[in-house]
């Protein structure tokens, strides 16, 4: 018991030592390497916490992909001016004791809280049978709360919507320009041959076992994602141009598949979005595959950023 | 105390580092990276209320978790059309600042 204390004490200091040297690191290219550092370690606090879907996604997302975005904004920020801004030492002072002040404050209120704590976890147990489902997480993405998981993945289009339409008038349709190296080297040309097929199989696996087990559509589409990245970085194969009929299939096929499912439960079930009681997991690991493939691609494109090239004819 | 309590204490640390990061720090994209620190100390601090909600045979409540993993995903998404927009602020005008003293001053001083 102590000992796992104090294991736990040790990640605690090193998840702040990351995160502060994120904050307080003087080039964005260190922040940006401390984040994807912080993200993995992160991602062993929500081990620790028994919430392993959790612990996935943040590696997934929280470290990897929004690693790469980072990075990859920084290799292109390079050009740009530095910022002489400087903020005087009696400000920094004030906003450190005010953020400290709210720290210290959530802190209070968490360690305040009541004895018992309110919990849904009985609900989701009694109900979880009806779904047939065996990892309660992905039931309460799935069947309870249903509306907040499509309307996700809705967000997920608009923000895509958002960043393509900041490309300039003659580059829509264009291809995006991800540009993380000059000129590709070998051992990244190497990784981008040799990690595919084990991702691919690794993030379909995922997408599988995440009906029982921790997993999913989100970390599968993630590692799906984050391998068609790396083929495209190490220049195997282009970026698809963002006209592309199939790419734009491809983003709205899980979606699409998730409201027409949720509308036939109008009909076939007791509402919108609900299953009917017999053909409840089929029809969410059905949800959950067309929705990996658009989760795959959306975070793609979403990491490759805006177009930039007009395509040749 | 116990461990789950010692990671909320961390995950409310953390919103306060952001926080500060956020305010102080004047590139654009280093806001970006503090905002998302916030985020995630807001999400490590729903990870304690999940894990003291722990019933049922569950190792915590599995509704927060859920909730926490759609935060994640929109708060990605939030984060690329963020650094989408600060890159087309460099293509637009050859920096990536939000200072406005300094596109004054320019148009001031040709």
């Amino acid at each position: 018991m102590t000992s796992s204390f104090f294991a736990d004490a040790g990640l605690v200091l090193l998840v702040l030592a990351i995160g502060a040297s994120t904050i307080f690191a003087r080039k964005a290219f260190d922040a940006a390497v401390a984040f994807v550092v912080y993200g993995l370690l992160l991602a062993i606090a929500w081990v620790r916490l028994s919430a392993i879907d959790v612990a996935l996604t943040e590696a997934a997302i929280g470290g990897g992909m929004t690693g790469t975005l980072l990075l990859g904004a920084v290799a292109r920020l390079r050009s740009a001016e530095p910022d002489s801004t400087r903020i005087g030492l009696p400000v920094r002072l004030a906003t450190g004791v005010c953020c400290a002040l709210v720290a210290a404050g959530l802190a209070g209120a968490l360690l305040l809280l009541p004895e018992a704590a309110p919990t849904l976890a009985p609900a989701v147990r009694e109900n979880l049978v009806h779904t047939g489902l065996g990892n309660p997480v992905a039931g309460v993405l799935f069947a309870y709360r249903a509306l907040d998981t499509l309307l996700e993945k809705v967000v997920l289009l608009l923000a895509l919507l958002g960043v393509w339409s900041l490309a300039p008038n003659n580059a829509w349709n264009g291809i995006p320009g991800l540009r993380l190296y000059e000129r590709p080297n070998s051992t990244l040309t190497f990784l981008a041959q040799i990690l595919p097929p084990v991702g691919i199989v690794v993030g379909i696996y995922m997408c599988w076992v995440g009906a029982n087990d921790p997993g999913g559509a989100f970390q599968g589409g993630t590692i799906l994602a984050a391998m068609w990245l790396l083929v495209i970085i190490a220049r195997l194969e282009g970026a698809p141009s963002i006209g592309q009929l199939w790419l734009r299939i491809g983003l709205v096929l899980g979606p699409a598949v998730f409201l027409v499912v949720g509308l036939a439960g109008l009909v076939l079930a007791n509402g919108f979005l609900a299953y009917p009681p017999d053909y409840a997991k089929p029809l969410i690991v059905a949800i959950e595959f067309a929705l990996t493939i658009s989760i795959a691609a959306v975070l793609a494109m979403l990491a490759a950023g805006p177009p930039k090239q007009v395509q040749q004819q | 105390m116990s461990g789950a309590n010692l990671f909320g204490m961390c995950g409310a640390a953390l919103a306060g580092l952001g926080l500060y990061g956020l305010i102080t720090n004047p590139e654009p994209l280093r806001k970006i990276l503090a905002f998302n620190l916030l985020g995630s100390g807001v999400f490590l601090v729903f990870g304690l209320i999940s894990r003291r909600a722990a019933a049922a045979g569950f190792p915590g409540d599995p509704v927060p978790q859920a909730m926490v993993i759609t935060a994640i995903v929109v708060a990605f998404a939030a984060t690329a059309l963020a650094v989408a927009l600060v890159l087309r602020l460099l293509e637009q005008t050859g920096r990536a600042t939000l200072s406005a003293d300094n596109s004054l001053r320019e148009k001031g001083n040709p």
